[in-house]
């Protein structure tokens, strides 16, 4: 029986323990839940960190909460159905599979708690607001760093991800739109896409280089999309321009070497900082645009390490 | 689902079966009532039902690894087994366009297959059950991403797809009561799985193998056949925790699954089945399954730190499996 006593003991304290740091809060700040697509991964706390500066700056308690990894969609609707349980003020959600939150979506709509969708949309009508990178614009700086770099004239290609997501879409024209209308001499010899695959993008890109030898530069509009395009490069020896998307270490390594000239980065610390300024708006009662901006920088090897920059960029 | 509220006096093994599982289940009694002073949130109609509907998959789960684990072998697999079983559902109703009740026996026959190998490989190949399973979890997450085409398949041309898992027959009945039917299917597989365990003669091989396999081997009895069953029945109840996950998401996702299993042995242990093999109970494996879903709830609704939350759970299997140690040294 001792032993029992003791392990009850034990299981209690731990409650306890856990107990002691939920309620708490003081009552008059808004309570504010964020479920995202990850937790652990650097991008993931980058948006948490904009997630807590706001919570700071404006009084708020926010929780951050994400599966594993990006397939666990059920492990993301617990999430959500507890955190719904807890009765927030808001809900912030980077919902896996749209189709799959539905239900509890429209739960949270019954329950009059405001949703605000980031990262990529809620493909629903609920969210009141989708804070979120414009790709378009993002996409049309890379033209404009392009166009410079090559001296505003010459052919250039492109090799993205994927021709149906809306990343892949609005990336692939706000490049090829922004060269369109403003640099008359520039021409996008061809758009090709690699599913992100690494070697897929490589094989690409050395055939574009063979069949068009005074290419001048090529934009990379994912992570594995400006890997590729910077192996081939490198197999071929060519020394045209890559700009690409987003960070990781090996694009980082590549910047540095000078294979990649500069890439276009997403603000996950903006991501996180605008759902929860968007959430305490929404209480407020004011009205959010149907999409919130939460910006993207150009970096390439002289301003890597800066600190506003840094902050956005991951491994 | 045994001998559940056995007084504990009789004899040896009773006492000490009925005694971990009172131990489990006053833990879980503490942390429901410690949640429920803590926050007015938690002991809610719709809360619990919300933990009910994230324990059925992982509580099935459990399940099929419990039976394993008795036999004193282990079955990696059981996660991704369970997608590949919601990909063959949707290959079944999305692809071919067959009826609802061709997807499910496909689930079901898909998991026992499954299951056929891994037993065959371990008991005719003596491949150790750790290995076996290990190769098997990755060639099924792995055949799960080629047969789908690493997309998910939606079950959308299938509407009564998904109330398997989110309908609600005792709503229907009762309507203040809308508990899910996955939930239901969980204490079906449960029952089945208690029944199987302590009526039949598999059951009884199932412990005997987990006891003292030499011996069953030396008395004459076929022990390939026996854990080749046992894996089998494994990977059927496999099969209906994928027909359950496809339906809850209405979509099978192909690259789900690795990790589940270890979500699975954590509930099996905590139950108080020994992973040493010869001795476990299905209402263990339920309880143990309930105090995970209880405990990742209840810190979420108290808005506890998810580092924490992990810090929390890994606590409480170690206190477990400690308990059942401090037993076994008192016997």
């Amino acid at each position: 029986m001792l032993t029992r006593r003791t392990l009850l003991g034990a299981i209690s304290a731990v409650a306890m323990l856990a107990a002691a740091n939920g309620p708490a809060f003081a009552q008059d700040s808004y309570d504010i839940a964020l479920i995202s697509k990850g937790f652990q991964h650097q991008f993931w706390q980058a948006v948490k960190a904009g997630a807590d500066k706001a919570a700071a700056e404006f009084g708020a308690n926010v929780t951050f909460e994400g599966p594993e990894t990006e397939s666990q969609v059920d492990r993301q609707l617990d999430m959500l159905a507890a955190a719904l349980s807890r009765q927030p003020d808001a809900i912030g959600l980077a919902a896996l599979d749209s189709q799959a939150a539905t239900p509890l979506l429209e739960q949270a709509k019954g329950a009059n708690i405001p949703i605000i969708a980031f990262d990529s949309g809620v493909d629903s009508d609920i969210p009141l607001t989708t804070a979120t990178t414009d790709n378009v614009a993002a996409a049309a700086l890379a033209a404009d760093k392009m166009a410079e770099l090559i001296g505003g004239e010459g052919k250039v290609a492109v090799v993205a991800h994927d021709q149906t997501s809306r990343t892949g879409i609005d990336r692939v024209e706000g490049f090829t739109n922004r060269i369109e209308e403003a640099y008359p001499d520039i021409e996008v010899v061809s758009v090709q896409y690699g599913g992100g695959d690494q070697l897929q993008s490589t094989e690409i890109t050395k055939s574009i280089l063979l069949a068009n030898p005074d290419l001048k530069g090529i934009f990379g509009a994912n992570e594995g999309s400006v890997l590729g395009v910077a192996n081939g490069k490198q197999e071929l020896g060519s020394n045209i321009v890559v700009i690409g998307y987003d960070s990781g270490a090996a694009q980082k390594a590549f910047i540095e070497s000078g294979v990649i000239t500069g890439s276009i980065t997403q603000n996950p610390v903006g991501i996180g900082y605008e759902t929860v300024k968007a959430a305490i708006s929404a209480l407020k009662g004011e009205t959010l645009p149907p999409v919130i901006d939460t910006g993207f920088f150009y970096y390439d090897k002289s301003n890597m390490a800066d600190e506003e920059i840094a902050a956005v960029l991951y491994d | 689902m045994t001998d559940t509220t056995a007084p504990a006096i009789k004899t040896g093994p009773r006492i000490s079966g009925a005694f971990h599982r009172l131990l489990a289940f006053s833990g879980l009694i503490a942390l429901v009532v410690g949640f429920s002073i803590a926050s007015p949130n938690f002991m809610q109609t719709q809360n619990i039902l919300a933990i009910l509907q994230a324990t059925s998959v992982n509580g099935v789960l459990a399940i099929a690894a419990t039976l394993v684990i008795i036999t004193g072998g282990i079955d990696l697999s059981v996660g991704t087994l369970m997608t590949f079983c919601a990909v063959i559902t949707g290959v079944i109703l999305t692809y071919w366009g067959l009826p609802l009740p061709l997807g499910i026996i496909g689930a079901i026959l898909a998991g026992a297959a499954s299951g056929l190998v891994s037993g065959t490989v371990i008991a005719k190949l003596k491949v150790p059950p750790f290995i076996a399973t290990l190769g098997m979890m990755l060639i099924l997450k792995g055949l799960s991403l080629v047969i789908s085409g690493t997309k998910p398949i939606y079950f959308n041309d299938t509407p009564g797809f998904n109330q398997i898992a989110l309908g609600s027959v005792v709503g229907s009945i009762f309507p203040g009561v809308p508990l899910p039917n996955g939930v239901l299917v969980l204490f079906a597989v449960a029952l089945v799985a208690a029944f199987v365990l302590s009526k039949t003669a598999l059951g009884r091989y199932t412990f005997a193998l987990g006891s003292n396999e030499e011996a069953v081997r030396l008395s004459g009895v076929n022990i390939d056949r026996w854990k080749i069953a046992v894996y089998s029945v494994t990977g059927a109840i496999c099969g209906v925790a994928g027909l359950l996950i496809a339906s809850r998401l209405n979509s099978a996702q192909p690259a789900l699954g690795q990790g589940y299993e270890l979500d699975a042995i954590a509930a099996v242990v905590i139950g108080g089945t020994s992973l040493s093999g010869g001795r476990g109970t299905v209402l263990g494996t339920l309880i143990g399954a309930l105090i995970i879903s209880v405990l990742a709830n209840g810190l979420r609704i108290l808005s506890v730190a998810q580092e924490w939350q992990t810090v929390v759970t890994g606590c409480i299997i170690i206190l477990a499996v400690y308990a059942d140690i401090l037993r076994r040294r008192a016997l």
